[in-house]
């Protein structure tokens, strides 16, 4: 599933991806689909060259170009954008708050292209939309399942329903970590190998606990207790107690679960009455870290044993 | 996996109330049963997971069952539906 991404969506972005902009010709074309990061800094074509001019691009007008638009005389500058909007231009935009003068305006309204503003820097701004595009066109998929930032690692704890996913995410956080989203999590592969989890805008840091109904976790626990975003690296799904089935006792080979084509490493852990599930997380998050150090408990104890055979024939 | 769309009757679109609804009605039944909007699916037997929709009356849904009674969840359910929350 790929979302889709509007000039529209690029004014009402949430805070930490704001890009700030105004538009100074209203509703018109914010309809328009922006299917690339790609920009084009308008500096030549201003200048009268058009060769490979890329109108279908967002054009960001920085320090530069507004210096040069005005360092030209009145006529200059109506020829000048007169070309400029003989082509069909996508959309256009100014940095360090700079309005284009009314004729730029005019002109644009005339050719049905949306002039925006921002105060942003322009090397800020190029950098932000960078991000918001990429973050919208990256592969992402809802999972079943609650992510939990345990010890600074984001958990990604799946299982069948009634398993105890929820219960075991309000112990965790009881004990301190944070909730980013219960029961369904949208993950998003937002870097070569980066996935990031979020939970639902509407439901946000509610859990639904059987038996007690609805909780705001941030309301019961406090805003310390959840964050609205976390790269998952590590997978732990809990299932039920299988007397038939053999699960891991040393640990020496690694697992991966495959998220959207990502693999993520990945824990099973069976859920029998009397295993705290919780410690077992948050120790499985806890090795998990040791891992990316570069320390393997599993490996390092089998090396250790190793070298005691090896000692006690020496010996011997 | 059975299958049928279904517009949401009513204005004021599928909130906690008809969720649980829609959840005791799912639970009912053995089989796994999605609601699905825009691509999405969501688990029928999960509130948060119907809540997490966001589904506003006069969205065309899809209601989808698959495994032992699969027929019977998707009509029982897109009926409740059509019935009760026309408000």
């Amino acid at each position: 599933m790929v979302q889709k991404l509007f000039l529209r969506d690029l004014l009402s972005n949430p805070e930490d991806t704001q890009l700030h902009m105004v538009s100074l010709t209203g509703e018109m074309g914010l309809g328009r689909e922006i299917d690339s990061a790609d920009i084009n800094r308008p500096g030549l074509s201003l200048a009268g060259f058009f060769d490979h001019f890329a109108g279908n691009r967002i054009q960001v007008f920085g320090k530069g170009e507004s210096a040069y638009i005005d360092s030209l005389s009145h006529n200059e500058a109506i020829e000048s954008f007169k070309k400029f909007f003989s082509f069909k231009v996508f959309c256009t935009i100014f940095t360090h708050s700079k309005r284009p003068p009314d004729i730029f305006l005019e002109l644009a309204e005339k050719n049905g292209t949306p002039v925006f503003v921002t105060d942003l820097t322009t090397a800020s701004f190029i950098r932000l939309l960078h991000h918001v595009v990429s973050e919208t066109h990256a592969p992402q998929k809802n999972i079943h399942g609650t992510l939990v930032d345990v010890f600074g690692l984001g958990v990604l704890i799946i299982g069948s329903s009634g398993v105890g996913k929820s219960e075991a995410a309000l112990e965790l956080i009881e004990r301190g970590h944070r909730l980013i989203g219960d029961d369904i999590v949208n993950v998003k592969w937002v870097k070569e190998s980066m996935l990031v989890g979020q939970g639902s805008k509407f439901i946000r840091h509610h859990m639904e606990i059987r038996g007690l109904g609805i909780l705001n976790v941030t309301d019961v626990f406090g805003i310390g207790s959840v964050r609205n975003r976390k790269r998952i690296e590590l997978v732990v799904k809990l299932e039920l107690w299988d007397d038939d089935k053999e699960y891991e006792r040393l640990g020496l080979s690694e697992t991966h679960y495959n998220l959207l084509g990502m693999e993520v490493p990945y824990v099973l852990l069976p859920v029998r009455p009397g295993r705290n599930i919780p410690i077992l997380i948050e120790s499985a998050a806890l090795n998990q870290r040791l891992k990316k150090m570069g320390v393997y408990s599993a490996q390092e104890l089998d090396k250790r044993i190793q070298e005691w055979i090896k000692l006690e024939r020496s010996d011997g | 996996m059975v299958e049928k769309k279904v517009v949401i009757p009513g204005d004021s679109g599928i909130h906690a109330r008809p969720a649980t609804m829609l959840v005791k009605m799912a639970t009912k039944f053995n089989c796994n049963v999605f609601i699905e909007k825009d691509g999405t699916d969501a688990n029928l037997k999960s509130i948060l997971n119907i809540l997490a929709l966001g589904l506003t009356g006069g969205t065309e849904i899809k209601i989808k069952a698959d495994g032992v009674g699969e027929n019977e969840a998707v009509d029982e359910i897109v009926a409740l539906i059509e019935r009760d929350f026309a408000d």
